[in-house]
């Protein structure tokens, strides 16, 4: 599938999964894909430090105010640009008072610890601003793709489901009419999806399966191919004695760099195995498409490595 | 310091924090199995909800009760699902001075929502459980994993947050009886909840209302708890212990925790380094080989793929080496398979225990 049209199937794009799969890594390849390939795209970062900014060697984290991340300088995506900003509650919060005109109670409001309270009458309303917040972009055209490194795997359940479950809380008011146009911005999959993010390993494979399955049902969210990142590619012939191998050649290999050759060898064969065996189950358990994204085999993951890896998850895109 | 096996045969509380998806649950039940194994009545208390610690322990499901697990060791090991919920219930019908108090309580929906919505009530619900069974004379050890991310700070702050959420100023002024009411309360006040009544509803700004007049007068024994458990968190009794994996995220997690921790005077006492790969080390051996060509070819760029990545870890982990413990890391290497029953928590024990080298 052209990579230009599969960025443009949504505006929001929800990346989600469980902590330390690299949904951040995944957010900013995402980012830097579609922007390659013309899109101007915000990515929106909801918790934590570092994260996006810090992966494009973006000096400074990112604030509620846009900041420029990336450029497309060549090719069919040379009009492509990545921003990046933060959201968070408290944010959303100072946004939406002033915006409905109530920016004098404000300050009042957060240093008493008012809000805190009322969050706990109804739990889903610091997520519904924020969501909130993110349908107002949205509607606004404030980009052609809005990314969205949501919050770790259980959380991101809370998250989505935050406006469902305020509704029967809230039963009237500006708040129920911000719950109610999330579950429609969510419920509509040519507006919103959700790209979820695994590793071929045990865990994570199961956790993925199961969130997507109450993402699916409970929430009615659409999801998007699923993400394995960190697969290792497989090598052919590692099953090879080196010691016969270098004979046959006519060489001769140090004893030391034999051994450690044969024993990386029957690791990788290893991890291999496992590896395929995680990937079957994953799809046996869950019937989405997968785009898989390689380990990264570099001293370290920066601005290189997710152009690198923007390449790779194109390449997987056109594969669908 | 002491090293991590001196840990667990002395202390009588080991804290393992870290952030999600580095094996903190695993970790933790493995450190347990390794003190019962040497002989400590031992209680690991889980806050991952996951069925895949009951099922490694061969029990049916773990509950908000130590359960025994059955086993072939010294000492004994018992485990616990920590109910969020359950134990607030408890502490509430504890503290309530009357009975239709802890009912009003309980029925309140602020109340209700309030272990999944302020930030820090696991954590603090964690603590006051480790408090119990530290009390619990069947226990000599008690190991708890704290919830995932940045979150496990609040394991020391949560008790003193739950007090400060208490003495919300907003609400002081609404319970103080009605003449003083009428002195104290403020336009500004007024107008915060009538702004909060437009945005919210009414009725959510009356159920935190009624919320706070049912909690007036139990904050004393709250705040008498949280001193007692704070006060146990910081004691020589009790121990820290880090739990990372070799990528860049969680360490950094892990250092920003170490700081945080250090600012509460607390001591990070050991680093826990799960899922480490192998590095392939090989002694200086004379030259190198000649340039490979063929089959080997595969061999050769299959390990210095591996180094690459061991290389990686390395630079992660000299970082936490330099700021956060001046005693060697623990590592566990990567297993071939993820922990499936008492013998896969023995063999990550054996490498918690006995480092190797």
């Amino acid at each position: 599938m052209d990579v230009a049209s599969w960025c443009r199937q949504c505006r929001v794009l929800v990346v989600a999964g469980k902590g330390g799969v690299g949904k951040t890594t995944v957010s900013a390849a995402v980012g830097v894909m579609a922007a390659n390939a013309g899109l101007d795209v915000l990515v929106i970062q909801l918790e934590g430090r570092g994260g996006v900014a810090a992966l494009l060697g973006h000096p400074e984290d990112l604030s509620y105010r846009e900041a420029a991340l990336w450029s497309a300088v060549e090719g069919p995506g040379r009009r492509g640009r990545l921003r990046g900003r933060a959201i968070t509650p408290d944010d959303a919060l100072v946004d939406y008072l002033q915006t409905h005109g109530l920016g004098k109670v404000l300050y009042k409001l957060l240093s008493d610890g008012a809000l805190e309270v009322f969050a706990m009458a109804a739990p889903g309303i610091r997520d519904v601003l924020v969501l909130g917040k993110i349908k107002q972009l949205e509607l606004a055209g404030a980009a052609d793709l809005i990314v969205v490194d949501a919050p770790a795997a259980g959380h991101a359940l809370t998250f989505l489901g935050s406006a469902a479950g305020l509704a029967d809380v809230a039963r009237v008011g500006p708040i129920r009419a911000q719950a109610t146009e999330v579950a429609e911005l969510l419920g509509d999959p040519a507006r919103c999806q959700v790209l979820l993010v695994t590793v071929p390993e045990e865990t994570p494979v199961n956790e993925v399966v199961e969130t997507a399955g109450r993402l699916q049902s409970k929430l009615g969210v659409t999801l998007a191919p699923v993400v394995v990142n960190g697969v290792f590619p497989t090598l052919e012939g590692l099953d090879v004695d080196p010691v016969a191998e270098a004979a046959r050649q006519g060489a001769r290999l140090v004893p030391g760099h034999a051994r450690c050759l044969q024993e990386a060898a029957t690791f990788r064969i290893g991890r291999q195995q496992l590896q395929d065996e995680q990937l079957h189950r994953l799809s046996d358990g869950l019937a989405l498409p997968q785009l898989h994204l390689p380990q990264v085999f570099s001293a370290e993951i920066g601005h290189p490595q997710v152009v690198e890896l923007a390449g790779a998850l194109a390449v997987a895109v056109e594969g669908l | 310091m002491s090293s991590l096996g001196e840990i667990l045969a002395q202390r009588g509380v080991v804290v393992c924090c870290g952030s999600g998806g580095v094996g903190k649950t695993t970790v933790a039940a493995s450190m347990a199995l390794s003190a019962a194994e040497s002989g400590r009545r031992t209680c690991v208390v889980t806050i991952d909800p996951a069925k895949r610690l009951a099922d490694a322990l061969g029990l049916a499901s773990l509950t908000n009760s130590p359960l025994l697990v059955v086993g072939d060791w010294p000492g004994e090991l018992w485990a616990m699902m920590l109910d969020t919920k359950g134990t607030f219930d408890e502490l509430i019908v504890d503290n309530a001075a009357e009975s239709g108090r802890a009912e009003a309580i309980l029925a309140n929906r602020v109340y209700r929502n309030l272990s999944g919505a302020l930030s820090g009530t696991q954590e603090y619900m964690a603590s006051e459980k480790l408090y119990q069974l530290h009390e619990d004379r069947r226990f000599d050890l008690v190991v708890v994993d704290t919830p995932p991310t940045r979150n496990a700070l609040d394991f020391i702050e949560a008790p003193r947050r739950l007090v400060r959420f208490l003495d919300n100023r907003v609400f002081k002024v609404i319970m103080t009886p009605t003449r003083a009411y009428l002195r104290a309360a403020t336009m500004a006040t007024r107008s915060v909840l009538r702004t909060m009544s437009k945005v919210v509803g009414a009725a959510v700004v009356d159920d935190a209302i009624d919320f706070f007049q049912a909690f007036e007068g139990m904050e004393g024994g709250f705040r008498a708890r949280a001193a007692a458990v704070t006060e146990l968190l910081a004691s020589g009794e009790t121990a820290f212990v880090l739990v990372t994996s070799p990528r860049s995220d969680a360490v950094e997690e892990a250092l920003y925790l170490a700081d945080r921790l250090g600012q509460s005077r607390i001591m990070v006492q050991q680093v826990v380094v799960n899922r480490v790969h192998p590095r392939f080390d090989e002694p200086d051996e004379g030259p190198p080989a000649l340039e490979v060509t063929g089959p080997l070819a595969v061999l050769e760029a299959n390990l210095a793929e591996l180094r690459a990545v061991a290389d990686r870890e390395e630079a992660c982990l000299a970082v936490l080496g330099q700021r956060v413990t001046r005693t060697p890391l623990v590592r566990v290497p990567i297993l071939s398979s993820d922990v499936h029953d008492l013998q896969g928590l023995s063999e990550i024990a054996k490498w918690l225990v006995e480092p190797a080298g």
